[in-house]
């Protein structure tokens, strides 16, 4: 396969990441490569090969749904970029 | 002090003939010297570090120390630490001060060790090299003009430089091994769910471990007591008993069944790296072990099954960064989402970036089961491999690294060859093995090379058995860079 500026475009927007054009074109450059030393996976037939997600193929522990946090708004705002009466600040969503 | 062990630093320690601020102070002033020059660390608080080292001496006058009390450790700069500066190595946390402690700080608090500061990193432990750090890369201390390895470089080249007698670093395709490979010490990373993630500023979650960095193999026994551990904060903590990882360390080695991997001395290795890993075995044979041949079939495709992989997670992981709760947010921007995108078009370097769009890619509509699922059986398929191994061996040996450390600014420009540099530690994280790194020899170069130990699941305490007994007869883990006594 082989990717285009467009593809490089369009991955640059759902991964929420500005790409200028020069960059783009860099970029594209780059992940060619990369995409050619992936693409060595296919020589490998995994048919009937169940898919791995967890080293020991054990199942996430679950916990009963109960409260367990204390609340430390104020800790965790003080390091946010724009904060007013305990709310997260963004550009206006909703006309 | 310079050469002390952490074991016999807190030995010194425990029996009053040092006290912990004598400790933190004599390292500090190697971390503003010669740290300085090797750019080893991101941050130092000496106010905190004395503080805990104060309060490090009040125990053990008051008989009430454990076994490492007041031992000063450096800590890689992916761990939240409450109060301190944790940067993770990018601009998009470059003021980010931890709001509260990762597990693994809260474990050496507890421990009553001391933290010296945060060493510099890979930026969201993304390189091999160090190179990719918003703070400037770090300088192999056994020739400044080369790499450390990444992405727990600093971490590497403290320890290596005797800037801090151990360090904490995390490995997701080798970014404590390899380092500490291209440093010429010991690091070891645990099997998958050992050390809990919590805090630990994720990558690829399912990859990610902590471990620590020393200088023998005994001392990264010691730390990972403290390290090792249940925690309900992270999901794949693993719930089992205690264990002392020490125990085995005296155990002779005869009949012990070492597994060589054919794809490993098959092709690849720098010719030097081959002799001391040749060395190696032959040591291991007069200590009485039995070398055994063993096969990973698919080890080959380890690399491009990590880069896809590794990314996806990633890319999930680090869409957390978005200039609204913490982290940079662009100085100007129109709406939400031009916010989000110059947030972090400015915010991550372009390695992360890289490894973003891949991971973006790979889960995208139409290409979830030609990337992802096919990588997810493959990986399957690599650990299957290991397990046919340990049933004829009882641990795996092999480099490291390829190489020893290459040039500062010779691979940075081509990532495919620097993500070709980690061929022999990611097949590990894939299948969740421990593994670890010591130092065996030196390059033409007088450059360090590492050996590398694979064990089975939880085979921790074996591996270092076999590591101590080596270094019990070889001293290469008691060389030191030249230059580095005094600064």
């Amino acid at each position: 396969m082989s990717l285009t500026i467009d593809d490089v475009k369009r991955i640059a927007h759902l991964a929420r990441i500005e790409a200028a054009p020069h960059e783009a074109e860099q970029v594209l450059g780059q992940l060619s490569g990369i995409f050619a030393l992936i693409g060595e996976m296919q020589a490998v037939d995994t048919a009937g090969v169940e898919p791995m997600s967890h080293a020991q193929d054990l199942m996430l522990r679950l916990r009963d749904d109960v409260v367990t946090e204390r609340d430390q708004h104020a800790a965790f705002q003080a390091v946010a970029p724009q904060v007013e009466a305990d709310l997260y600040l963004v550009p206006k969503v909703i006309e | 002090m310079l050469n002390f062990t952490v074991k016999q630093l807190a030995a010194e320690i425990a029996a009053r003939r040092v006290s912990s601020v004598e400790a933190a102070e004599f390292f500090l002033k190697r971390i503003k010297t010669l740290g300085k020059t090797l750019n080893a660390f991101i941050s130092l608080d000496e106010e905190k570090t004395l503080v805990a080292a104060r309060a490090a001496d009040a125990l053990l006058a008051a008989g009430q120390g454990g076994s490492l009390t007041g031992v000063p450790i450096a800590h890689k700069d992916i761990f939240c630490a409450k109060g301190w500066l944790t940067t993770c190595g990018s601009k998009m946390l470059a003021n980010f001060t931890a709001p509260y402690d990762a597990h693994v700080m809260e474990q050496f608090n507890a421990a009553g060790t001391v933290t010296i500061g945060k060493t510099n990193m890979d930026e969201f432990a993304m390189g091999s090299s160090n190179e990719t750090s918003y703070f400037g890369p770090v300088k192999n201390p056994w020739d400044i003009t080369t790499v450390p390895g990444g992405s727990s470089g600093g971490s590497a080249a403290a320890v290596a430089a005797r800037l801090a007698p151990a360090a904490t670093g995390t490995d997701t395709g080798g970014s404590i091994r390899q380092p500490a490979a291209l440093t010429g010490i010991c690091g070891l990373k645990p099997t998958y769910g050992v050390v809990s993630r919590y805090g630990m500023i994720a990558f690829a979650s399912s990859l990610d471990q902590a471990g620590p960095f020393a200088r023998t193999a005994e001392d990264l026994g010691l730390l990972l007591n403290v390290m090792a551990g249940f925690d309900a904060r992270d999901s794949t903590s693993l719930e089992r008993e205690r264990e002392d990882y020490t125990r085995e360390l005296e155990k002779p080695l005869t009949g012990l069944r070492i597994g060589l991997p054919r794809e490993f001395f098959a092709e690849g290795m720098a010719p030097d790296v081959a002799k001391a890993i040749d060395e190696a075995i032959a040591q291991y044979k007069k200590l009485g072990c039995e070398m055994v041949e063993v096969s990973l079939p698919n080890m080959k495709l380890s690399v491009p099954v990590y880069y896809v992989l590794a990314p996806a997670e990633a890319s999930s992981n680090l869409s957390r960064f978005d200039g609204v709760r913490y982290g940079y947010r662009a100085p100007e921007y129109g709406d939400l989402i031009d916010m989000y995108k110059k947030s972090r078009a400015q915010g991550f370097g372009a390695e992360v970036k890289r490894r973003i769009l891949i991971g973006t890619y790979v889960l995208s509509h139409g290409y979830y089961d030609a990337y992802y699922i096919k990588a997810q059986k493959l990986r399957r398929l690599i650990a299957q491999d290991f397990a046919a191994a340990f049933k004829r061996c009882d641990v795996i040996l092999g480099p490291t690294s390829p190489g020893t450390a290459f040039k500062i600014g010779e691979k940075s420009g081509d990532p495919v060859q620097m993500y070709l540099s980690d061929i022999y530690t990611i097949a590990v994280n894939l299948a969740g093995l421990p593994g670890m790194s010591l130092p065996c020899g030196f390059d033409r170069a007088s450059l360090p090379v590492g050996l590398q130990l694979i064990g089975d699941y939880f085979g921790e305490a074996k591996m270092l058995n076999v590591a101590h007994q080596y270094q019990l007869a070889t001293d290469w883990h008691q060389r030191m860079p030249q230059g580095i006594e005094t600064c």
